[in-house]
């Protein structure tokens, strides 16, 4: 009886998904701005709904900047875990008295740190509260989809090619499970360098074979080149990649620069009579086997 | 000696089995979908947007778990050689379609079949629910067999969650092309897709699309991809063009 007035009432535990274990990237989809290695071009800002100032800081950047003292060491944001290159290792703590999953834990990658999705209805910290590499995100299920909301992020990057991202964005995450396949979905919201909110997906394959390394491997300070109190950059009008994806893949400089418009399908009438395919590729080609898309 | 804990796991997979039996056909019909998919979406290309807004470099394959027989096939790519033959939609095909910057018009054609029109190409899919036959040659936007799949954890008897997405599986598709520069996918290729709805608090709806495709001859692994789709109130920028081997 207790089991039909269950069913009857609602089932809030059955309608979850378990979410734990390792989930493998599967780098398909954004292959070009995931991939270890190289990333996205310095100036390939193209689909992100970046406003004014965000352009403007992101051509100033320089790859050169993470290896400034201070730097070699600092964390990605939690938006990270759209960009990078790395599977998930995801695991419920419970509370040890009734076995009920208080938090959620995306364990932590060498640069990203751990991210913990309270589930026990605890309030989001006060705006002035300080911000932690790990933001601070509290989850709910609606139906069986996890839904995490994160503030407190440091400022990051949207893209890894400098598109700053600011401590006041704020980042939706959902979770759909579908079998061995993990859906991801971010809805990010950023007052100081977004123009519309930035959707990303991408799909994680449950690994069934060596779990996913989770830890943030202890960080050595280098010498990388940059002497303290150097802060590399390009000045304003002066990065030298400006023209790269012209260059390179004979898309238009604009587009390059992204923003709003650049996201819809309607943004292909002004490239149509601008864009010639180039003849061949003839650097970061992909093809069979060449290098890792797939992360246990 | 059977323990109380085990006659209890009896009772309850009783229980859930009657529930089984009462639930057997998740309703097909338009009414009974858990989620509503229909009117006009449009493609959000926040991602990989080198490879989906235009036609890749010939030879520019990144991303793509091709096998050297696929290569082999790519070098070859030559749109001209398409339009001659009047293939000109081989990069329109259900295998590749949903990451083309495009918008959808979803509809119910009829109790059991949903139809999505696509402007991209000007295509249509139809995604045919409960027990339905194939007939006719290959197409390009194949056979598709939908139904409504439960998430559920472990533990959870069949048929007890309510919370469902969308399953859709595809065959008897025209070899066609992964991506606009003639990655190919072959005739044995299968397409498994994910559709999940978002309702945002600010109240826009998303639709993700989670495809994977499947092919022995041509793709090393399955190559996963999804992508987005933002819900809009009327048919605004709804244009219907044909499909194009250049373009």
């Amino acid at each position: 009886m207790k089991v039909l007035l269950l069913l009857i009432t609602g089932f809030p535990l059955w309608a979850q998904s378990d979410l734990s274990g390792s989930w493998a990237a599967r780098n398909y989809g954004d292959a070009v701005a995931n991939r270890p290695g190289p990333g996205p071009g310095l100036v390939e800002y193209m689909g992100l709904p970046l406003n004014e100032s965000a352009r403007a800081r992101a051509l100033l950047y320089s790859s050169s900047e993470g290896s400034m003292p201070d730097r070699v060491c600092s964390l990605y944001s939690p938006v990270y875990v759209m960009l990078g290159p790395f599977g998930l290792k995801i695991w419920n703590e419970t509370e040890p008295r009734n076995g009920t999953t208080i938090a959620w834990k995306i364990g932590p990658w060498e640069d990203r740190a751990a991210i913990t999705i309270w589930m026990d209805g605890r309030p989001h910290p006060s705006r002035n509260a300080p911000h932690d590499p790990g933001g601070f995100t509290t989850g709910v299920w609606e139906d069986d989809v996890l839904t995490a909301y994160t503030t407190h992020m440091p400022a990051g990057i949207y893209r890894r090619n400098g598109v700053p991202s600011s401590d006041e964005a704020t980042m939706t995450t959902r979770f759909f499970r579908h079998g061995d396949l993990l859906t991801v979905s971010a809805r990010i919201e950023d007052p100081i360098y977004l123009a519309e909110p930035l959707y990303l997906t991408r799909t994680f394959q449950w690994s069934a074979a060596p779990p996913i390394l989770s830890g943030a491997n202890p960080c050595i300070l280098a010498d990388e080149g940059v002497p303290a109190g150097v802060v590399p950059h390009y000045l304003p009008g002066k990065n030298p990649f400006l023209d790269e994806m012209q260059r390179l893949y004979h898309i238009p400089s604009e587009a390059g620069l992204g923003g709003p418009e650049t996201m819809y399908p309607e943004y292909r009438k002004k490239l149509k009579d601008k864009y010639v395919i180039p003849e061949q590729c003839k650097s970061y080609c992909g093809g069979p086997g060449s290098f890792p898309l797939r992360t246990n | 000696m059977v323990s109380r804990r085990a006659r209890n796991r009896a009772r309850e997979q009783a229980v859930a089995a009657l529930f089984v039996l009462q639930l057997p056909a998740w309703a097909q019909a338009p009414g009974a979908a858990p989620f509503d998919l229909t009117g006009y979406w449009v493609s959000v290309i926040t991602q990989n947007w080198r490879m989906r807004m235009v036609t890749p470099a010939k030879g520019d394959y990144l991303g793509i778990p091709m096998t050297a027989e696929a290569k082999k096939v790519a070098d070859g790519w030559d749109p001209a050689k398409d339009e001659t033959a009047g293939n000109q939609c081989r990069s329109y095909g259900a295998a590749a379609i949903m990451n083309l910057p495009e918008r959808l018009h979803v509809t119910w054609q009829d109790d059991r079949t949903l139809r999505m029109e696509i402007d991209a190409g000007t295509q249509t899919r139809l995604f045919h629910f409960g027990d339905w036959k194939t007939s006719g040659p290959p197409t390009w936007q194949g056979d598709s067999r939908a139904e409504w799949v439960s998430r559920r954890g472990p533990g959870v008897p069949p048929g007890t969650s309510r919370a469902k997405y969308l399953k859709v599986t595809t065959t008897h598709m025209l070899p066609g092309y992964l991506r606009k520069n003639g990655v190919p996918y072959s005739a044995n290729a299968i397409l498994t897709e994910y559709y999940d709805l978002i309702r945002e608090r600010a109240g826009d709806e998303w639709l993700i699309a989670t495809t994977v495709v499947e092919d022995p001859i041509y793709l090393q692994d399955p190559l996963i991809l999804s992508a987005q789709f933002k819900k809009q109130a009327d048919s605004s920028g709804w244009e219907p063009a044909p499909c194009t081997a250049r373009w």
